[in-house]
């Protein structure tokens, strides 16, 4: 193993700020050739400019890179390329309607003489590397008719094509992939482990650092915390480290007080579906409760949240709403009647990028306030300011574009929209996906003090033990159905048993 | 001493960072140009009690680019575009003209009525009949994009093509020249010595800005720009918000229609405002306004109408015949957009820097 302890990548003393923030203080990093070597911290920590400062993307303000042994300035992602350092993001970079082939050697086809490509060839070399990553497939198929870990698998093997990596980054490479595709992933990581490439791989799932990675570096603020090898950090402290804080976070959390008495029942639907989407279904939802939404992606939950806030419209059934039956079904019928929604999909449904925090906050209230009455510049800037603090949403002012805003703060600019209508029913679809421990804990513990003012709120997850921990009663989807319906102390083997259809 | 010069500083660079600094750039480099090769331009002179003079004409004809482009901002916003405004200033001058003297059924209006200084229709249902027949068209392209889902382009070139036949239709096909005095007043009379039409587009201008600034109208405008998926889960009618817009529109166009037959004295369905929607279009990139929507600022669009006319009538000034002008217009666009490329930004962002810090230093 001693050729294991050759240092591919070592960064000493990196700093790097911009206005207003210092993103790295004095990091250092090793890569090891042949190690999978997790980076992890919350949102914000600086794991992404460091990356950025490996690959070229920005220059640090001080501290020197050792590449292969040798101090190395890295000028640009394409030099970066060169030498070895390849980059996987998160969203897939390839032409979904080309062949697996044709992006794995896109602009690099074998010719043949005249210049024509030398099709055979290349079918046969994709082939060859898609085989060494122990992938057997079609790869003469367009690459959307396979699943994202095999588009992922296939960025993998272009930059690796490309390049003779030495360095492989992959960005939350799994975040939107379920376990089995996941495993794929972590299948390909291990049989270029064993080629002697180094990998740095980022994720917020904390189980899957433990199921691939050897070692551990773990960034806050921008600071380096430590690294340390795997096998020699149990969770809980590596979660400590990560947010500088025991989970008494967690611990202290205590679900919504239920009162019978004072209950009322706020939603009511009868055989509600959309052929498509959801089968009939019967739901009520009384005030003052969190009833959890448990289920596989496409299992219906989003689905229902869909419905009951109007983004579709139901083809069988109906909605009460406070014993109202509802006709109209649109957000902003909704938004009138006190329904708020914080959709899945954070960027394509969720913020808008270019207007500032101020305008993205207020924008469901005037939207409630119609087209006249116009909140002024003062009380704009109060309202927002006020969720800021109460969220503790981290930026310098409220004028600060939201999109310069990380994924955790996006969400609380979302939940602060909405939040500032007042609503009565608080649907939050996946509302921690993708950010950190911290800033969840956050998220579920306002869920509750809400809950306990009276507001009912819906909350969907695919973290059975978020779920859990929030819900006083947990309804479970499968196949666009509802299947049952669990009390809020029930267990994870009874919830996972609903939601695979076991006896 | 010290503040009063960092002062400075933040200002000429809040300046800077201003939607209007690049439109003003622009507007600059012409007016540079003009006073080292054509210094006549700047001539402003006194006749008959009113002002006249290039920099006078800047404003007085091309008070019907400044009208469209500001309406054409707010589609453009919406991430949307509108290829008929200048159909739509056809038939609004159509409808104009027709209602001084109706021409029914097929019979042509001889030139003995034609030529008399009288209206068949008074004034202000002239005026509102113009204005009117405009909103339709605005509501007309609002209600294809926004209900019938079809793209901007296409739903607006419907119209396009569609409306010059309409104004044909609504003109008998007949040139019609206009002897009616009074409404010369809109295209040429003066108050207090400065055109009526400068009037009518500050009061336009006004409305618009208080649409957009005084009402939550501009946020939801630039929302749906941005992302009209987002602008729909945020509870707000992004239908309604692109509805508004393209009526805007075509109300603006039909303003513009209103002085632009006014100026000439006549409606001519086939030419009366052609190629209006392609200057308004680079008016509004001029101004900064992205294509694909989103922020955007009223009087950056109103500078590049104007960067847009003092180009024209700078190139008439030194002498460029009228049929090379679309020529040389091709390569203000060209420069413009290499202004405006990110290349050339920092470039001269680098040039403001770098003097700074040798001032600094």
């Amino acid at each position: 193993m001693a050729a294991n302890n050759h240092e591919i990548l070592r960064i000493e003393n990196i700093s790097k700020s911009f206005p207003g923030v210092q993103a790295l203080q004095n990091v250092n990093f090793c890569l090891k050739k042949g190690e999978i070597h997790a980076l992890v911290g919350e949102n914000g920590a600086g794991k992404s400019t460091l990356i950025k400062v490996m690959t070229g993307v920005e220059k640090p303000d001080q501290g020197r890179m050792l590449y292969d042994g040798v101090e190395m300035k890295i000028k640009s992602p394409q030099h970066a390329n060169n030498i070895g350092i390849s980059t996987v993001y998160q969203e897939v970079n390839l032409c979904t309607n080309l062949s697996v082939a044709e992006n794995i050697l896109l602009g690099r086809e074998p010719r043949q003489f005249g210049g024509k490509i030398n099709w055979k060839a290349m079918n046969t070399r994709a082939k060859e590397i898609m085989l060494g990553l122990d992938v057997d497939i079609d790869v003469k198929a367009p690459l959307a008719t396979f699943s994202t870990a095999i588009q992922q698998i296939t960025a993998i093997a272009r930059a690796l094509e490309i390049s003779s990596t030495k360095v492989l980054i992959l960005d939350e490479p799994t975040s939107s992939l379920d376990v089995r595709e996941s495993d794929l992933i972590f299948q390909c990581m291990r049989k270029l482990r064993e080629t002697g490439v180094g990998i740095i791989f980022i994720t917020h799932f904390i189980n899957q650092i433990y199921e691939v990675s050897d070692r551990i570096t773990v960034l806050r603020n921008g600071k380096l915390v430590g690294t340390y090898d795997t096998e020699n950090l149990p969770t809980i402290s590596l979660i400590q480290k990560m947010i500088g804080r025991s989970l008494a976070e967690y611990e202290d959390m205590e679900k919504a007080k239920q009162d019978p008495d004072k209950q009322q029942v706020l939603i009511e639907t009868n055989n509600l579906g959309r052929s498509g989407t959801v089968q009939p279904t019967d739901l009520t939802l009384k005030t003052g409760e969190v009833v959890g939404m448990a289920g596989l992606l496409g299992s219906g939950r989003t689905g229902v949240a869909k419905l009951i806030f109007g983004v579709e419209e139901p083809d069988t059934g109906d909605i009460r709403v406070d014993n109202q039956p509802v006709d109209k079904h649109s957000p902003h019928e909704s938004l009138l009647r006190g329904i708020a929604l914080c959709p899945e999909d954070r960027k394509e449904s969720g913020i808008l990028g270019d207007l500032t925090i101020r305008e993205n906050i207020i924008l469901a209230m005037q939207a409630r306030m119609g087209w006249f009455k116009y909140l002024n510049k003062k009380q704009q800037y109060e309202i927002a300011q006020k969720y800021i603090d109460m969220l503790n949403i981290s930026t310098p002012s409220s004028d600060q574009l939201v999109k310069n805003l990380s994924g955790g703060n996006q969400q609380k600019v979302i939940l602060a929209r909405w939040l500032a209508t007042h609503p009565k029913l608080l649907i939050l679809d996946e509302p921690t996906r993708g950010i950190d421990v911290g800033t969840k804990a956050e998220i579920q513990k306002l869920v509750i003090s809400l809950a306990n003012e009276g507001m009912s709120c819906m909350f969907i997850s695919s973290e059975l033990e978020e779920v859990m921990r929030t819900s006083n009663r947990i309804v479970v989807m499968r196949d666009q159905e509802k299947v049952t319906e669990l009390p809020g102390d029930t267990t994870e083997h009874n919830i996972m048993q609903a939601i695979a259809g076991a006896d | 001493m010290d503040t009063n010069s960092e002062n400075k500083t933040s200002f000429f660079h809040r300046f800077r960072k201003s939607r209007l600094f690049w439109p003003l750039v622009a507007l600059a480099l012409i007016l540079i140009f003009d006073a080292i090769y054509a210094p006549g331009f700047f001539k402003i002179g006194i006749l008959d009690g009113h002002l006249y003079g290039n920099l006078i004409d800047v404003f007085n004809n091309g008070a019907p680019l400044i009208l469209v482009a500001i309406g054409m901002t707010m589609v453009i916003a919406t991430g949307g575009v509108d290829l008929s405004v200048g159909a739509v200033i056809a038939i609004s001058a159509a409808m104009g003209a027709v209602l001084i003297n109706p021409a029914f059924g097929n019979e042509l209006i001889s030139n003995e009525i034609l030529t008399q200084n009288v209206s068949k229709t008074p004034l202000p249902l002239i005026v509102l009949a113009n204005l009117g027949a405009g909103t339709a068209c605005g509501l007309w392209n609002g209600f294809l994009v926004s209900r019938a889902k079809i793209q901007p382009m296409v739903a607006t070139l419907i119209l396009m093509v569609a409306g010059r036949g309409l104004a044909q239709l609504i003109t008998n096909g007949q040139i019609m020249t206009i002897y009616y005095t009074p409404y010369f007043f809109f295209g040429n009379g003066f108050i207090l010595g400065i055109p009526v039409a400068m009037y009518i587009v500050a009061a336009v201008l006004l409305l618009a800005w208080f649409l957009v600034r005084k009402t939550s109208i501009g946020l939801f405008v630039e929302s749906v720009g941005i992302n009209d998926k987002s602008t729909y889960y945020s509870g707000i009618s992004e239908k309604n918000v692109k509805l508004l817009a393209y009526t805007f529109c075509g109300f603006c166009a039909a303003v513009a229609g209103l002085i632009l037959s006014s100026y000439v004295h006549s409606a001519d369905a086939n030419n009366i405002g052609s190629n209006y929607e392609l200057d308004a279009i680079l008016s509004v990139v001029i101004g900064g306004t992205l294509m694909a929507g989103g922020r955007f600022s009223l009087l950056a669009s109103v500078i590049g109408a104007v960067v847009i006319r003092t180009f024209t009538i700078t190139m008439y000034t030194i002498g460029v015949p009228a049929n090379a002008l679309l020529a040389a217009k091709a390569v203000l666009v060209l420069l413009v957009i290499l202004l405006y490329s990110e290349q050339s930004r920092r470039l001269i962002n680098s040039l403001f820097e770098g003097k700074k810090e040798r001032r600094d230093a």
